[in-house]
């Protein structure tokens, strides 16, 4: 599906993106650069359930335990990242499916599901701080620093190093979206959230789609989180975890567009440089400054961009794309005024 | 100590437990009944719901404290303030999305959630403030309850009993529910749903407003207070069915036992994963809510 030149033009931004920190080598522009690939990469895996109208205010937990299960087993039982980073996203994965299941076996869809997701990642931020005994609480978590090899340690003093393994996991994130978006899957997933009734009457086994999307979605994010943890080694539970995590994680998904793959990205690059300006030009008084303006932004932009920025550009240059409606609850449908 | 002396000592704090559950669920079913009666009429779920709680609880706090208003009298005034609110939320947020998707709805006041916790970051700090009112504790036997969770428990009921009155007695009430119904049917009867809309939206602002002025009593307040009850309000109306107000009642007092026996035996964060738990089985063996019928 992917033409030749738009080929060569990903080539050519690639090979720009990894050539770009052997050439540029400000510090502290290699650290915004770091922070907006994890967390573009953590927007595209929400957006890979949100695309099909999968709501999820759950990610905020997953991230959580990504980054907080990694870190324990590093302090705790001295384990590498290597294999505390599977355990996090394996336990992240059977958290999702323990919720996803009866939530997909029994229809609860729309307005439900988000309730329930938003009530897991609130459920995962109380857990954390409760059990500041060994999670240090609210006021956040430290891995502890490695005298030994620093590759098994995954920890690196310099940017460089972070930009690359950023970089990679983002294009990771990428290539999976693309991966999804010209499977089957894509298609089961559509039709799902135009109308689950006819999709399971076309042979579609909905649980199991909806199962497998939101499994990877989960895996990935609880990975972002544990890649986050790595990086700013400091981690507190309102920072990857809860109902404002997941929230930002929407709202960077609907600004940039939540139905093409760089939108996420697009998201990410506009709150990351928004709240940086925000600190830089409001200082310590920033606290609050940052969450106020994101706030009233998502209300605009659904408002009047529901599709985002890079989504709504797209549109402007092609216009016969079609978008899949994000709704899919049928009650509602039939009790709306004019639907 | 002998065995039974430890049993009796534990059926004591258990009786507490269970008594001091009840007392929560009267607060934590007035929650409820606000976002049911929102979603049962707009169809539209407010996930800032306890944003809209945690500013009257600092409305409460700088009425009582800082301006010296007695408490009697800041009440009502903080009622009305998150009356307010409510009905501007409605204008301004959801009025503009009626005809979109419900889960843009459901996502802007995600937006709301994030700039009333942050204004309040902003405007207050972050610091935890409580009103200083400090309630005798009324000894029953060998147990102790909190008039401050005793006043919220009959306070909620009242105001459930209010809201029933009004849902049932006056016209405006008449309509809302014939709304609830039916939607479009509505508008040709005459009936404003504009108007409407904006007084359910209202109403479930006072209710929230009226749950401000009891939780103050018992808890501090800070900007990121909502949270620590949003997410279990949330689990109520779904266990209850959404919309559904006898159901949203019901599970209340449920959940409320389970955070209040959890809390008996280690922290209340313990009791709220307790409440989470035993949330999933429910989903599994009543997916539609408690009072849904079979179909």
């Amino acid at each position: 599906m992917m033409g030749r030149g738009r080929l060569a033009a990903w080539g050519l931004g690639l090979a720009a993106l990894v050539a770009l920190p052997f050439v540029y080598r400000d510090p502290y522009h290699l650290h915004i650069l770091v922070l907006i690939l994890i967390w573009s990469f953590a927007y595209t895996s929400w957006s890979m359930m949100g695309r099909f109208g999968l709501v999820s205010l759950g990610h905020g937990g997953f991230m959580g335990i990504g980054a907080y299960v990694t870190a324990l087993l590093w302090n705790h039982l001295g384990l590498s990242p290597w294999i505390g980073i599977p355990i996090s996203m394996a336990a992240a994965g059977a958290l999702a499916l323990i919720v996803g299941y009866p939530c997909f076996r029994f229809r609860i869809t729309g307005h439900y599901f988000v309730l329930v997701t938003l009530a897991l990642s609130g459920i995962v931020l109380q857990v954390i701080t409760a059990t500041r005994d060994y999670t240090g609480g609210s006021l956040g978590y430290t891995p502890n620093r490695t005298s030994g090899n620093k590759l098994l340690a995954l920890q690196f003093d310099d940017k460089t190093t972070w930009y690359l393994i950023a970089l990679g996991v983002w294009l990771f994130g990428i290539v999976v979206w693309h991966w999804v978006d010209r499977s089957m899957a894509r298609y089961a997933l559509e039709a799902i959230s135009e109308d689950e009734d006819a999709a399971a009457a076309a042979g579609v086994d909905v649980t199991a789609e909806k199962l497998k999307i939101t499994l990877l979605s989960a895996l990935m994010t609880a990975l972002a989180g544990a890649i986050y943890c790595q990086y700013q080694m400091f981690i507190t539970p309102d920072t990857v975890s809860g109902i404002a995590v997941s929230l930002q994680m929407v709202f960077a998904a609907i600004v940039g567009g939540l139905f093409v793959s760089l939108g996420p990205t697009v998201g990410a690059i506009i709150t990351i440089l928004l709240a940086e300006t925000l600190r830089i030009g409001f200082g310590t008084q920033a606290v609050g400054w940052d969450n106020l303006v994101y706030g009233v932004l998502l209300v605009l932009f659904i408002i009047f961009l529901p599709k985002g920025i890079l989504g709504s550009l797209l549109d402007r240059l092609k216009p016969q794309r079609k978008v899949p409606r994000a709704h899919e609850q049928e009650a509602v449908q039939v009790a709306r005024p004019g639907a | 100590m002998g065995m039974q002396a430890l049993l009796d000592v534990f059926d004591i704090y258990l009786l507490e437990a269970v008594i001091n559950g009840i007392l929560l669920g009267g607060v934590l079913a007035l929650l409820a009944l606000g976002l049911n009666l929102i979603f049962g009429v707009i169809d539209v779920t407010w996930i800032c719901y306890a944003e809209l709680v945690m500013i009257g609880m600092y409305g409460m706090y700088f009425m009582v404290q800082y301006y010296g208003i007695s408490y009697f009298v800041a009440a009502p005034l903080t009622i009305l303030l998150v009356a307010v609110l409510g009905a501007a939320l409605h204008y301004l947020v959801i009025a503009p999305l009626l005809t979109a998707p419900p889960i843009n709805q459901l996502l802007a006041t995600g937006g709301v959630l994030f700039v009333l916790q942050s204004f309040a970051t902003v405007a207050f700090g972050i610091d935890f403030r409580n009103l200083g009112i400090r309630l005798p504790v009324l000894a029953f036997g060998d147990m102790n309850f909190s008039y401050a969770r005793l006043l919220s428990f009959v306070a909620a009921l009242v105001g459930m009993v209010a809201v029933y009155l009004f849902m049932t007695r006056t016209f405006t009430g008449t309509a809302i529910r014939a709304i609830s119904q039916d939607r479009q049917i509505m508008a040709l009867m005459g009936v404003d749903t504009k108007r409407i809309y904006l007084i359910t939206s209202a109403l479930g602002g006072a209710l929230a407003g009226l749950a401000a002025c009891l939780l103050v009593l018992q808890y501090d307040v800070h900007p990121f207070v909502g949270l620590s009850f949003g997410p279990i309000t949330f689990l109520i109306c779904v266990l209850g069915g959404l919309g559904n107000f006898i159901g949203g009642f019901i599970a209340a007092f449920v959940f409320a036992e389970i955070i209040s026996l959890g809390g008996l035996f280690s922290d209340l964060e313990w009791g709220y994963v307790l409440a989470f738990a035993f949330f999933i089985v429910m989903m599994f063996i009543r997916p539609a809510g408690l009072l849904a019928r079979r179909r």
